[in-house]
């Protein structure tokens, strides 16, 4: 690639695409801030723990499922 | 006890300092990465939230938590980018003076951005930020973590598969 070719895609994407650079911040964003400090660290939604328990029933049920398991991670 | 040593020991005033100091400068970077600016009010605080748990290693001595923030920023914004691929928006930013007719400018537009979106956040990044956004190679490797020399490998790579996609598409740059 030439810096002649460089140029034609910055001018290609120049022409579609304005820089956005100069966008300025609309507002103080410090509220925010301190929502995401009231929210726990980790959350994990409940069917996630479900299907978890599900998984490790399945497992202790059919301990012969495990090695068939790895071999397809 | 200056502003960083108090923010590095956990004071939540210095942080809000800090935040105030930089949040505008941050929210910016993040901008010129992701090109939306509702996302980028949202990774700013995420930068910040960041920022926040990783205190103790940050290096006081360098005396200025500015290039560490926008590195924390940028690894937010590709982080983004990575969960969200294929599934951005259209950035609103026309530009002002149109030199071709609306429809096909628009329909030119739409290859672009179609082409931009197949590139790889890291590729994608140094694009927007090297060709559209005009930063220095030096800037976007710092905010990057990456070799000044990496920059131009990414650039030199996303050009490749952008001018490929492009010509797909019927449009020769």
């Amino acid at each position: 690639m030439n810096q002649h070719e460089l140029d034609d895609i910055k001018t290609l994407l120049k022409d579609s695409l304005r820089p956005v650079g100069g966008h300025e911040l609309q507002r103080d964003l410090w509220p925010a801030m301190l929502r995401r400090f009231d929210q726990p660290a980790f959350h994990v939604p409940w069917w996630d723990w479900t299907l978890l328990a599900a998984a490790t029933a399945l497992l202790l049920i059919f301990p012969g499922m495990i090695p068939a398991l790895l071999y397809h991670l | 006890m200056d502003l960083l040593d108090r923010f590095a020991a956990g004071d939540l005033e210095a942080f809000e300092s800090l935040f105030r100091q930089y949040q505008g400068e941050v929210y910016r970077w993040i901008m010129r990465i992701v090109r939306n600016s509702a996302t980028a009010e949202d990774l700013t605080v995420e930068t910040f939230w960041r920022m926040y748990r990783a205190r103790a290693q940050f290096d006081l001595s360098k005396g200025n938590c500015g290039p560490w923030l926008r590195r924390i920023a940028s690894n937010s914004a590709l982080d983004h980018l990575r969960r969200s691929r294929h599934e951005v928006p259209l950035p609103d930013d026309l530009p002002a003076t149109a030199k071709q007719p609306p429809a096909e400018q628009l329909e030119l537009r739409r290859e672009i951005l179609g082409a931009i979106d197949k590139l790889s956040p890291p590729l994608r990044a140094v694009i927007l930020l090297a060709l559209v956004e005009e930063e220095s190679y030096q800037n976007i490797a710092q905010a990057l973590g990456i070799s000044e020399n990496a920059v131009r490998v990414r650039l030199f790579r996303g050009v490749r598969v952008l001018r490929k996609s492009l010509s797909q598409a019927g449009v020769h740059a």
